[in-house]
């Protein structure tokens, strides 16, 4: 409460940040979409990847379209308050948002009703394997030694985190356990907050492996903390070669990965969609997505709205598939 | 040394200077304002920070949260509206002594301790950052549960008048902290389908109804007499600072330290810091009677460790990328972003940038001084506003501060609801402190219990198998003992305080 003159107030709702896309009306006859600021809402907390590709892009996205983007956080509830928020509001091109793999998760749970048929697709842009993280001093130098260990040893005895009860990371290890014909829960999983607490819970000594995106066990792993032993994923991972991938370690095909892309809510107009996913194209090829997101060690893919609707129901697929097995589906 | 006097020339640039000077004020404002925090401060500078160069990028950053930490204390002592959640511990101590006409004695040790306080933190970041960071990554589920069990602790000590109504506080706040989510199974808990209710109670808009909206409740039906807003001018806020200084100075090394240890610590930040200073405080006083009169020593412990986790907070981060706080996990992004992946490494292949960084939270802690002065100056305009109006000025804020922590009318309600109950339980003496705490350690308390049973495949001896854990189990567990032992044992036929010293 330092200053409580008109100008610092006016300076607070624009900190707030919400206050600038919401106050105004749209303004009729003044051309072309998009004619106001438009809101961009992230469903995970300030500061995490998800909130840094939401703020990359809508920082670029703001430059093309000459209009604000405001990016707004609605976090809390596993990602069901900011996907609710994003789905729920009006397809007038003014609330965009950007959707996690946790879309296609969510509603297997029972948490939502909501699934990735919600919202009107505008790109794909980012996907992230899981790696496979054992502690610095582990006896397991390889993916192999871990998995005779793991098997050889009773049910429940390894444990291993990476994120919260039937997160992400959570169905990649049921589905490599799967791929290895070993039941869901032949290792315990210790919920975690994300990946941070897991690798540093891995570093104190407090469990086996982690099985989170190696850019997320990154600093542990350059700390020389904790190697990262195979990678879920069809190929290699080009900031990190000398990871090999699950195929090439043990011969197992199984791959997954966590996804983010962006989205209108349903019923947005075409040409509205058409223009967006146009943008976000030529952000997609711009030197500074490739250079942040090469910076954090993110991986981009892209496809367009098409493109992005059938991943996206594959994706629904298969998690549903894994969280079946694992128990974690409701009905 | 060299990397020393590249650092020095990267900061001494005129344009760094002011991008450091901008973000401090920012900061301060930010701070100052209810429902904006610290962490927001960050967040809101993160894509600004896209397009400048490291140095700068974190100038700004540094600057605006150590600002933001101490200018929580402004409205925290003029309004009992913490600025930010690191302040929350003492609002009621600071509130205390303005109603006392001591605002300006509060907010010149607010200032200076602060400032000093940070300088300590920074101290240590800069001597003992590996060593440091090597003691916390040990901390695994089991540590933090005991940890959160400690800090609980606190409650008792802050209620210590009627301990059954502070423990009734602490558990009405871990309840209602159970609403949403439930952290371990991602299973809902009491949300009656509802899809707000799924993020649980915020525990900002939470914290601002029942500390400020309670006060203007009970402002308001009191509004017709004399208010308790004193007619007070802040004169020389630095007059009398000394004499608290020789007379608490190992409050003050003290605080700095836990303030310090806490930081270090990754998840835990200055707001558990300053709660848990705070209540050693009180617990080692040779005054603990005073507390909650309006009495300084435990601003003094409070004020100085909040600033100076703020600095800690930065050890884990820069070392092994693990965040101390909220602020260091947005930290580390930007980090990566200019390309100072943190690790070890990072220490050896761009010592510049770390100095510079060292050197920024030196130079913003100096600069805390005269920019705090001046908005303690500012802010002083408030006391003179007749309480009729600022009443309702103070509500908008409260609303404002509200909505901005959730992005949407839910906040707004849960501010109203917690305000209501807050005034509610004030008015039969239950202090609202403990629930607060309740809300802010509630979450830690049960995640790392339910994981750590996880990993102990059930057995609770777990809790005791590393020794970290085990010296933590056992301190915290003859604690509680000692405090059931007293509470039971008749002394002359009251039930005798909970804090009285000894064991």
């Amino acid at each position: 409460m330092t200053k409580l003159t008109r100008r610092s107030f006016v300076a607070s709702t624009a900190a707030a940040g919400a206050g600038l896309g919401l106050g105004l009306k749209p303004s009729f006859g003044q051309g072309a979409y998009p004619s106001r600021p438009i809101q961009m809402i992230c469903p995970w907390g300030a500061g995490g990847g998800t909130d840094a590709t939401a703020r990359i892009v809508a920082a670029l996205l703001e430059k093309d379209l000459g209009q604000p983007i405001n990016v707004v956080n609605r976090t809390g509830g596993s990602g069901v308050v900011g996907h609710s928020a994003i789905a729920t509001a009006q397809p007038d091109g003014y609330t965009l948002g950007i959707i996690t793999v946790e879309i296609a998760m969510m509603h297997w749970q029972g948490l939502t009703a909501l699934t990735p048929k919600d919202y009107t697709p505008l790109a794909l842009m980012n996907e992230d394997p899981p790696g496979i993280q054992v502690k610095a001093d582990s006896p397991y130098k390889t993916v192999k030694d871990l998995a005779d260990a793991i098997k050889a040893a009773p049910a429940g005895k390894f444990k291993a985190s990476g994120t919260g009860q039937g997160g992400i990371w959570h169905l990649a290890l049921v589905g490599w356990l799967q791929a290895m014909k070993l039941p869901a829960n032949h290792v315990a999983w210790v919920p975690s907050n994300g990946a941070a607490p897991a690798m540093q819970d891995l570093a104190a000594g407090g469990i086996d492996f982690t099985t989170c995106s190696v850019p997320e066990a990154r600093a542990m792993i350059e700390a020389g903390k904790a190697r990262s032993v195979a990678l879920m994923a069809p190929e290699r991972a080009a900031a990190f070669k000398d990871i090999p991938t699950l195929k090439e370690a043990m011969g197992i095909d199984f791959t997954t990965g966590a996804w983010r892309g962006f989205v209108g809510p349903k019923g947005l107009p075409p040409e509205m969609a058409t223009k967006l996913t146009a943008a976000l194209k030529k952000i997609y090829d711009s030197k500074e997505y490739k250079d942040f997101m090469g910076s954090r060690g993110f991986g981009t893919v892209w496809a367009d709205a098409a493109g992005f609707a059938a991943f996206a129901s594959k994706s629904d697929a298969q998690m549903g598939t894994a969280m079946k097995a694992a128990g974690l589906a409701k009905g | 040394m060299d990397a020393l006097l590249l650092a020095a020339n990267l900061i001494f640039q005129p344009h760094v200077l002011l991008v450091i000077v901008a973000a401090s004020a920012f900061g301060m404002f930010v701070g100052a304002m209810p429902g904006l925090t610290a962490t927001m401060a960050t967040a809101l500078l993160v894509p600004i920070t896209f397009f400048m160069d490291p140095v700068p990028a974190l100038g700004a950053i540094v600057a605006a949260t150590t600002m933001a930490i101490f200018a929580g204390d402004i409205p925290a002592a003029m309004l009992r509206i913490p600025g930010t959640p690191a302040s929350a511990a003492y609002t009621d101590e600071s509130y205390a002594m303005s109603k006392k006409g001591e605002l300006d004695l509060n907010m010149g040790v607010n200032l200076v301790f602060s400032v000093m306080g940070g300088l300590i933190g920074v101290a240590i970041l800069i001597l003992a950052a590996p060593a440091l960071a090597e003691a916390a990554i040990n901390f695994s589920s089991f540590e933090y549960f005991w940890l959160a069990l400690l800090g609980l602790t606190c409650a008792v000590f802050m209620s210590s008048e009627q301990p059954l109504k502070g423990i009734t506080s602490l558990l009405f706040g871990l309840a209602i902290n159970t609403i949403g989510i439930d952290p371990t199974a991602g299973f809902p808990r009491f949300t009656f389908g509802s899809v707000e209710l799924l993020q649980g109670i915020s525990f900002i808009p939470a914290m601002i109804g029942m500390f400020a909206l309670s006060e203007l409740l009970r402002g308001a039906v009191t509004v017709d007499h004399q208010g308790a807003v004193v007619a007070q001018k802040i004169g020389n806020i630095f007059v009398g600072i000394w004499a608290v200084f020789k007379r608490y100075w190992f409050n003050f090394l003290r605080g700095s330290t836990i303030g310090v240890a806490i930081g270090a610590l990754p998840g835990a930040g200055a707001d558990i810091a300053a709660w848990i200073s705070f209540a050693v405080s009180k617990r080692f006083s040779k005054t603990p009677e005073k507390f909650g009169t309006g009495h300084v020593e435990g601003i003094v412990d409070a004020t100085s460790a909040n600033n100076s986790a703020l600095g800690a907070a930065w050890i884990p981060a820069l070392v092994f990328g693990i965040p101390g706080d909220s602020i260091t996990a947005i930290v580390i992004g930007v980090l990566y972003m200019k390309g100072m992946n943190p690790g070890p490494t990072v220490f050896l292949q761009n010592p510049q940038f770390i100095y510079a960084v060292f050197l920024i939270f030196i130079l913003a802690n100096l600069l805390m001084l005269p920019l705090g002065w001046a908005a303690i100056k500012a802010s002083k305009q408030i006391l003179r506003v007749p309480r009729n109006v600022l009443l309702p000025i103070i509500l908008m804020f409260c609303v404002v501060g509200a909505y901005a922590m959730t992005n949407s009318p839910y906040g707004i309600i849960i501010m109203l609801v917690l305000g209501m109950i807050g005034w509610l339980m004030e008015e039969h003496g239950f202090p609202i402190a403990p629930a607060i705490l309740g809300l802010v350690l509630g979450e830690m308390l049960e995640q790392n219990f339910m994981t750590s049973m996880i990993k102990a495949d059930g057995s609770l001896m777990g809790f005791f198998e590393r020794p970290i854990a085990a010296t933590l189990g056992v301190v915290t567990v003859l604690i509680w003992g000692a405090m059931v032992w007293r509470s039971f044992k008749p002394k002359s036929g009251i039930i005798p305080g909970l804090d009285s010293p000894g064991t």
